[in-house]
């Protein structure tokens, strides 16, 4: 059993203890403490179960590796799970609980799918989907359902505060172990801006818990005068608790600063994400270790050799009393050692090596402890926690020659260089036979934007395990015991037979067994992507940082082909996870996205304005009166302004100037109608195309002056329209001398709509706008009521009908004054939807109902808005087509149905027979569909194949629940068809 | 993230700042023209790993589009120039043809 050494610890400062509960159960650890050391120093070695199989848990790693202690952290609000207790501070009051287990974490009904393993192999997942429907209901889904999902989903939004931060430097060092910290010191004494992240809370890495001399000082101080001489410098940040999450195009750097997660509910933002960019990256993040396989690897009390290490002497945590060592190399002696100094059993030191010889080796048998080597680990003893282990030969098949007694199993197969930050971006690696790794090559680095490499990879992460490598490449020298050669180990035996592979793991969390990538193999498996999606290995939340290269080994020995034959698999970022809440930063709520405003927004919320979003403003739909229905208060704004006169704020619509001598070319090019004859205080009716003669947008068109026109478009187009316009004159029409400015914002603009309109703009007063000094499609400048203003008669809903522009600064006062003055002939402000209802009783098409980017003018009855004349305009080459031309093309009309209902929006009309894929043939659809107050039924617009020659026909539009809506074609236009009432 | 030099305003822009806008140096085919050659005007796209002109719009900077040499592969950017060029720029061809011995040309 784990528990708390009465002297040591580094990290921990004994005189602040912390309480903190785990499953309800109260524990207290010390500051200085992670979660991990502090459920350990408290006897909890089982902190979870396993995903697939819901086998007992306990915590493998120190670090960013662990692969099992995920725990859900906090309540509430602050309710996080899959928090990984190694990388976790622990804080007072912190409230953890295990994870994958019902009901609970002791006694867990889904333990029983570690007896049924054989039906959960390689490929699960694809084999059922093979299976008979009735399979997948009753058998796969409940169980598939069950096991699914790591942790709880948090119920409540998160409380807490996430922000983000910009950073440029010219090196960049990810890391901070002795490595890291002489790559700055360097960079940093030549005057380069340098930033260092540490994704711990400490500074050294494992020079810290290994020693060694550096420079003709003890390790730790030789770290501790680096960190003062660069905390002196100013051209130098040291930034702790922060990882380098991933590593970009061009020296992008995202970095995850963990900033108030040990203080919840304080002032600090709980996360902060950084942007850097950085001339040159230091890759400085060290090595992780790897496990062994051999059967019950994964039983609570196996653990890293350097992680047993850790927690001993960073901590004074010890996994257990009586160790037991297992290991390919020399290093995990160094574990043995620190036990002993730490006064505690080793039972012995299992090492795989026929003959390995060095002082570790020696210093480890001179304190009495006995060293089996060419043994392995048959099988570890114990149910949860592990009570010894059985030795047999390594070369054999497991038979077992002789048993120890333990409760802790430290194992080592060797180090991997950490290069996920180098592979990011493109770097690329060999394998080193000798060292039994994968290093950075440094003949392919990842390159930046000049074609040379942008990182460099130093220390650990290079390869370089010993400190005197490390040091060498920084000119320091550095004294570290000698080892001798590491052996490679993937499976312990080496022929250990199908039972123990069964229970051998590789991938603790996706609970991935050796036996698992074997049958892959054998299945016909060979790339490594193919099988790492196979079996899930390495697919878990830690990416397999401690399964991925014993995975490809086992796969390589299955396929009978060398390691560097078979490949890694690909290095992306994050590293590790990083909090949703970082990514997102301040960009939640009323923030997300910026909200566009017209000078009126005011007016409309206080008089209760149901809100739609367009684009990025949001409009009034309607304004609804108390208790008043939204369709109701539709209903009121459309009969009141039919009737009387209606109120509309227009300023969102796009208003784009279109100056200079070739401006006229320029729009005859951009509309498919003749703008350049337009005469001056003349309004035209435009559409727009792209290339591929699409209709794209719409608006009227006034001629300013002699060289100036003016572009209305849709409100959620101005912006698109405006980078249109530019786009042909910067790229293709350079020559032509024509300026465009997108003044949409610079205007508030009122639409001033129904029979009474001209007397509320005659209250007004200052300008003549009768018929005959104001015809219909005119607009002239001038004073109206007191303000500067353009008036144009134009009219999108059928009425006599004014819209007059101010400057955005008077617009609120205009509008309040066309309220005051409309007040008694019954003025009425009106919304969206009361603009549309208006607009389709007209048969007025809208941007994106009636079109959807496959619709051109000519199918919309917009011939007529077609110049003829003009020899080229942008889209109509491709309306020439013959597939544009055919007549059998879906085309505007009305609909109506037989008994004046509405119809659904969106329906499809069918046609007789079935397609391909047995589903009725169609022959038009829905577009646009209201209920029109103005004629007291439902009104619609469609698309229907030869539409316009086949007025009178009925169509059946099937709907819910087998209904089926019969609509009659009718003439689009619904309303005063010969449009007397918007020209008088 | 790309850093792409805007040649109208000077900024090293991020990538963030800029919209794409596809293969550079399109002909464009009119009214007129064969449908074999408005076919491959409006939909016929380069898409080599390695060397591309390409059109990038400076659209949260100074609003102007500008035309950028870069390996698809490598992202390694041999130089932008302005978009008022019928091909590309002879510094920039000289650029990539020091870089890529072996490229064939941009045509
Ligand atoms: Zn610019």
């Amino acid at each position: 059993m784990s528990l708390r050494l009465t002297k040591g610890g580094r990290l921990i400062d004994r005189s602040k203890p912390l309480g903190f509960r785990f499953n309800g159960q109260p524990m207290h650890g010390f500051a200085g403490d992670t979660l991990a050391s502090a459920l350990l120093g408290a006897g909890q070695a089982m902190v979870g179960r396993s995903f697939k199989y819901h086998r007992p848990r306990g915590i493998v790693a120190s670090g960013v590796e662990e692969p099992n202690a995920l725990l859900g952290l906090g309540t509430g609000a602050r309710f996080e799970p899959d928090q990984r207790a190694t990388t976790t501070e622990l804080f007072e009051g912190a409230t953890t609980t295990s994870q994958n287990h019902w009901p609970s974490l002791k006694f867990d009904v889904g333990a029983i799918n570690d007896k049924l393993y054989r039906l959960f192999p390689a490929g699960f997942y694809y084999k059922t989907f093979m299976f008979p429907r009735f399979a997948w209901k009753h058998v796969f889904e409940p169980i598939v359902r069950q096991s699914a999902g790591l942790g709880e989903v948090p119920k409540d939004a998160d409380v807490d505060r996430y922000e983000q931060a910009y950073g440029y430097c010219d090196v960049l060092v990810a890391g901070g172990g002795v490595a890291g910290l002489a790559a700055a010191l360097e960079a940093g004494r030549k005057g380069q801006r340098v930033i260092v992240l540490e994704q711990t809370p400490h500074w050294g890495g494992r020079a810290m818990v290994d020693g060694g001399q550096i420079d003709g000082h003890d390790a730790a101080d030789w770290v501790a005068a680096a960190l003062a001489e660069l905390k002196a410098m100013a051209n130098v940040s040291l930034r702790n608790r922060t990882m380098v999450s991933g590593v970009f195009d061009h020296g992008y750097v995202i970095g995850y600063q963990r900033v108030g997660d040990a203080e919840p509910g304080s002032d600090k933002p709980r996360h902060r994400l950084w942007r850097i960019r950085a001339g040159q990256i230091v890759v400085a993040s060290g090595a992780i270790e790897r496990p062994i396989s051999f059967a019950g690897n994964d039983l609570p009390g196996v653990m890293l050799a350097g992680a047993v290490r850790d927690y001993i002497m960073n901590w004074a945590v010890a996994p257990g009393q009586r160790l037991v060592v297992v290991t390919n190399n020399d290093d995990a002696y160094r574990t043995a050692l620190a036990a002993l100094d730490a006064g505690l059993e080793v039972a012995g030191v299992v090492d795989a090596r026929e003959a390995a010889s060095g002082p570790l080796i020696d210093a480890v048998k001179a304190r009495g402890v006995r060293v089996y080597e060419g043994h392995g680990i048959a099988k570890v003893k114990g149910r949860a926690e592990v009570t010894g282990v059985e030795l047999c030969r390594q070369a054999g098949e497991g038979t077992v020659v002789m048993e120890l007694a333990c409760d802790a199993v430290a194992m080592s197969g060797g180090w991997s260089p950490a290069v996920h930050l180098w592979s990011h971006c493109g770097g690329k690696l060999f394998w080193d036979e000798a060292a039994v790794m994968f290093r950075p090559d440094h003949a392919r680095p990842p390159t930046g934007a000049d074609g040379e490499a942008m990182a460099r990879i130093v220390g650990a992460a290079d390869g370089k395990l010993r400190l005197c490598e490390i040091m060498e490449e920084f000119g320091l020298g550095a004294v570290a015991d000698e080892e001798s050669a590491i052996e490679p180990v993937w499976l312990m035996p080496a022929r250990a037979p199908d039972a123990l592979r069964f229970k051998a793991f590789l991938d603790y969390q996706n609970d991935v067994k050796v036996s698992d990538v074997q049958l892959a193999a054998r299945e016909g498996y060979e790339s490594v992507e193919h099988t790492k999606r196979y079996t899930t290995l390495g697919m878990a939340t830690d990416q397999g940082k401690l399964s991925n290269i014993n995975g490809l080994a086992i796969l390589s020995d299955a396929l009978g082909r060398p390691i560097p034959a078979t490949g890694t698999t690909t290095f992306r970022p994050p590293y590790t996870p990083i909090s949703f809440g970082a990514i997102t930063g301040e960009a939640r709520g009323e923030l997300f996205q910026p909200l566009r405003r017209t000078p009126i927004q005011g007016w409309h919320a206080a008089r209760g304005a149901h809100w739609e979003p367009v684009g990025q403003w949001r409009r009034p739909y309607c304004y609804p009166r108390s208790g008043e229905a939204h369709g109701d208060a539709v209903k009121r704004e459309i009969l009141t302004t039919r009737e009387k006169v209606g109120m509309l704020d227009a300023s969102t619509l796009g208003k784009i100037v279109v100056k200079g001598p070739d401006a006229g070319r320029f729009l005859d090019m951009l509309y498919t109608n003749l703008m350049s004859t337009l005469p001056v205080g003349k309004c035209r009716y435009g559409l727009m195309c792209n290339e591929n003669g699409f209709l794209m947008d719409d608006g009227v068109v006034v001629r300013l002056s002699e060289d100036s026109w003016l572009c209305h478009t849709t409100s959620g187009g101005a912006d698109r329209i405006h980078g249109w316009m530019e786009d042909w004159l910067q790229c293709e029409w350079w020559d032509w001398k024509v300026y465009t400015a997108n003044l949409t914002e610079q205007f508030a603009q009122v639409a001033v709509v129904g029979p009474k309109a001209r007397a509320v703009l005659e209250k007004l007063g200052g300008m003549d706008v009768s018929k005959e000094a104001l015809p219909f499609m005119t607009y002239v400048e001038g004073e109206l009521g007191g303000f500067r203003a353009r008036v144009f008669r134009i009219s999108f809903s059928g009425e006599l009908s004014y819209e007059i522009a101010v400057p955005t600064s008077e617009g609120l006062a205009f509008w309040e004054a066309v309220a005051e003055a409309g007040a008694e002939f019954g003025i009425t402000p009106y919304g969206t939807e009361a603009l549309h209802v208006m607009r389709a009783e007209k048969g007025f098409i809208m941007i994106g109902d009636e079109t959807d980017g496959t619709v051109i003018p000519q199918d919309l009855g917009l011939g007529w808005a077609i110049s003829k004349k003009k020899e080229d305009y942008l889209g109509k080459r491709a309306q020439q087509r013959s597939y544009m031309t055919d007549p059998d093309r879906w085309k505007l009309v009305g609909l109506e149905t037989l008994d004046g209902s509405v119809l659904p929006d969106g329906v499809y009309a069918v046609d007789a027979g079935h397609n391909a894929n047995g589903q009725r043939n169609v022959q038009g659809r829905v577009t646009s569909t209201y209920f029109s107050p103005t004629l007291g039924k439902g009104i619609a617009m469609g698309l229907v194949r030869r539409g316009p020659d086949r007025m009178g026909e009925v169509l059946d539009f099937p709907g819910d629940n087998g209904a089926i809506h019969k609509a009659r074609i009718v003439d689009p236009c619904f309303y005063d068809k010969e449009g007397e009432k918007a020209n008088v | 993230m790309l850093i792409l030099h805007c040649p109208y305003c000077g900024v090293d822009a991020e990538e963030s700042e800029l919209a794409p806008g596809g293969e550079a140096h399109l002909k464009r085919f009119g009214p007129g023209s064969s449908d074999e050659d408005f076919e491959a005007y409006m939909f016929a796209r380069k898409n080599p790993k390695g060397v591309h002109f390409e059109r990038w719009r400076h659209a949260y900077g100074c609003g102007k589009w500008f035309l950028a040499a870069r390996c698809t592969a490598t992202l390694e950017v041999f130089g932008t120039y302005k978009a008022q060029n019928p091909r590309p720029h002879p510094d920039i061809v000289a650029a990539v043809k020091a870089k890529r011995p072996g490229w064939e040309g941009w045509k």
